[in-house]
């Protein structure tokens, strides 16, 4: 036991876990409601896992962070929810309205950019991805993404998945998955874009 | 070799984030993207999609200041 490396709470530890519990947890919120698209399901959600965290606290190994253990506990939970949302019928076709067609006005006929719509530099990544404001950019393009392709794109981007599992998960074929993801990413850029370098711009 | 137009491109910008490319897609996408600033730029945004989950991943999980024993 004292082999722990985070021997710095060991005697407070329980209490000092759930001490960071509460501190960790706006955060998971934040990030479930992003991957769930449903207040009180993702409230739901890290409820669930808080209670799992506390109950299964005993099998947290000090390997990695605490907050890291729990952010998996969380994702776990979020996966269980998202099949559950599949079972009662949430996911609806797969069949794009309007989608393809605001996808396709990036582009010429011929294939090329609109004069519109070529994409220009957002700058240093680093520092874009350290601002505050990217990140409120970011969540409201994401709300602006139809659901099924926002749930794809979470799955893979936030949730960590590959396209294999996600196929698997979501019942479509890996090519068909492929084609969500191009859209999706297509469509956020587009989102950000608008809204992150009229902001810096001005 | 046969020239890919930008709306292509990025299908392959996109596709080479979830799994690897064949050679052929590769020389293509490295071609089209010495030519094109524009998808240069997009090919820029694409990768940083993908780097903000794992930006979002280590916020959500990083220790906050005021609690737990770790000295900053
Ligand atoms: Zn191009």
């Amino acid at each position: 036991m004292s082999a722990s490396p985070d021997s710095a709470h060991d005697a407070d530890s329980l209490d000092a876990r759930q001490r960071r519990l509460a501190a960790v947890r706006p955060r998971l919120l934040a990030f479930a409601r992003l991957q769930l698209r449903d207040a009180s399901e993702a409230d739901d959600v890290v409820q669930e896992a808080l209670i799992t965290a506390v109950e299964k606290d005993a099998h947290f190994a000090g390997k990695s962070g605490y907050e890291t253990w729990v952010f998996g506990i969380l994702k776990n939970k979020i996966l269980d929810a998202l099949r559950a949302q599949k079972r009662r019928g949430k996911w609806q076709s797969w069949e794009d309205d309007g989608v393809e067609a605001a996808v396709e006005n990036q582009f010429q006929a011929t294939g090329r950019w609109q004069d519109m719509a070529r994409p220009r530099s957002w700058g240093d990544p680093e520092s874009t991805l350290a601002s505050e404001r990217f990140w409120q950019v970011f969540d409201s393009c994401m709300i602006a993404l139809p659901e099924n392709i926002a749930r794809i794109f979470t799955m893979r981007e936030l949730m960590g998945l590959s396209t294999r599992q996600i196929c698997e998960e979501a019942g479509i074929k890996e090519n068909n998955c492929w084609v969500i993801l191009h859209r999706g990413r297509l469509l956020l850029r587009a989102c950000l874009e608008k809204g992150w370098l009229t902001e810096a711009d001005s | 070799m046969k020239m890919l137009m930008c709306r292509e491109a990025t299908r392959l910008m996109s596709k080479r984030l979830d799994v690897s490319l064949g050679i052929q897609e590769k020389m293509a996408l490295k071609f089209h993207l010495a030519m094109c600033g524009a998808c240069k730029q997009c090919n820029k945004q694409f990768q940083l999609l993908h780097d903000a989950g794992r930006v979002l991943e280590h916020q959500t999980t990083a220790m906050p200041f005021d609690v737990g024993g770790d000295s900053r």
